[in-house]
């Protein structure tokens, strides 16, 4: 009856791992790929309000961006709990943003100059003042275009 | 019968098989891109002479420093300012040269003449919250994407999109450029009826 023996549990078959290498250089490369490279850190509260009616940014080359906001809790120490603007990666005042935007311009390839456009990542909760004051300032260096960066999510949201 | 242990499996392909999915993922995924509310600033020079434009056709929106909204004179609640901005823009009371013909509102005479002569205009103060601000621009772009919508269906029904899927897809850069060509002359006919005229005030200092 040795054609029926019961196989013993002892001798499984290793599996192999050979493939291992393959997995782990996968999960990196997605990784790779879709993670998004934040090009400055962030040193204000950066909660953007909701909008639903919104459009897509263009192309990230195409792009400055302006951060404003409450600094966060480490700086506040420092900088006080005032809405402060943030340029790249330090903190401005409002008389820079113009010098800032030209150093922008300057700094793309030609073709791409005139089609700018500044994306405002403003905390939802400051107060308007600064934002117009920045709004004048690149009105100034007639940086027009200008992006509202938002989530999206319904209005009702930011009136809690 | 000499004792048998399991053959092992043949792992040859695995990379192959890995390097499928990689590349699918490579495919399909897209980076996350921001989005929000694209405005255009108001040029710096000064306007010599400003156009007179005629109180009704003004639809004045005011934001003072405790997120209450004032529209036309009277207090509102945000959830009725599309509403409002809505039957403002369609109103279409304007007769002989401004009539409108596509407008569907109400005809009153003491509102807008016709979309072309609508103007928004858009007030806050220096102490108004950005996020409620964002909420009322929002609604207004609502407004205007509503009646956009609306005669976008209306002029191009074989086309199955609404204004914003067409103009989503418009500024996508997956969408050959012939698509583009045949969208584009509709879009703007469209962007023609209801030009978004918003305009913003310089913020009060005080109350």
């Amino acid at each position: 009856m040795s054609k029926f023996k019961k196989k013993k549990g002892g001798d499984l078959p290793a599996i192999s791992t050979a493939s291992l290498p393959d997995i782990v250089f996968m999960l990196l490369f997605f990784f790779m790929v879709a993670t998004v490279m934040r090009d400055s850190t962030l040193m204000v509260a950066n909660t953007l309000p909701a909008a639903d009616q919104v459009q897509k940014l263009d192309k990230k080359d195409r792009v400055m961006y302006i951060y404003a906001g409450k600094p966060s809790d480490r700086y506040q120490e420092k900088f006080g709990t005032q809405p402060k603007i943030q340029l790249n990666d330090k903190f401005a005042t409002v008389q820079d943003v113009g010098a800032f935007v030209l150093a922008e311009r300057a700094s793309k390839r030609q073709e791409l100059q005139n089609v700018l456009t500044t994306a405002l990542k403003v905390d939802g909760e400051t107060n308007m003042g600064l934002i117009s004051d920045i709004k004048q300032e690149l009105r100034k260096v007639n940086a027009l275009k200008i992006n509202y960066t938002t989530r999206s999510g319904d209005y009702t949201q930011n009136l809690k | 019968m000499a004792k048998r242990s399991a053959p092992e499996v043949n792992a040859g392909s695995m990379a192959d098989i890995a390097f499928l999915l990689l590349i699918f993922f490579l495919v399909t995924t897209t980076i996350e891109t921001d989005s929000g509310l694209n405005r255009k600033l108001p040029p710096m020079e000064d306007v010599v002479d400003p156009p007179i434009i005629k109180e009704r056709n003004i639809f004045t929106v005011v934001v003072n420093k405790n997120n209450d909204l004032l529209v036309e004179e009277g207090p509102m609640d945000i959830s009725e300012l599309r509403a409002a901005a809505v039957a403002f823009l369609d109103n279409g009371g304007g007769k002989g040269d401004d009539a409108c013909d596509f407008c569907q509102g109400a005809r009153d005479t003491s509102s807008s003449d016709n979309p072309e002569k609508a103007v928004i205009s858009l007030k806050n103060d220096r102490e108004t919250d950005y996020k409620v601000y964002i909420a009322v621009q929002n609604e207004l772009v609502a407004a205007y994407n509503e009646l956009r919508n609306r005669e976008f269906a209306r002029l191009y029904p074989s086309a199955r999109l609404s204004y914003i899927e067409a103009d989503r897809k418009y500024s996508d850069p997956r969408t050959s450029s012939s698509e583009k060509e045949a969208l584009k002359p509709k879009l703007d006919a469209v962007k023609a009826l209801f030009p978004q005229k918003l305009s913003e005030a310089e913020p009060s200092k005080t109350n």
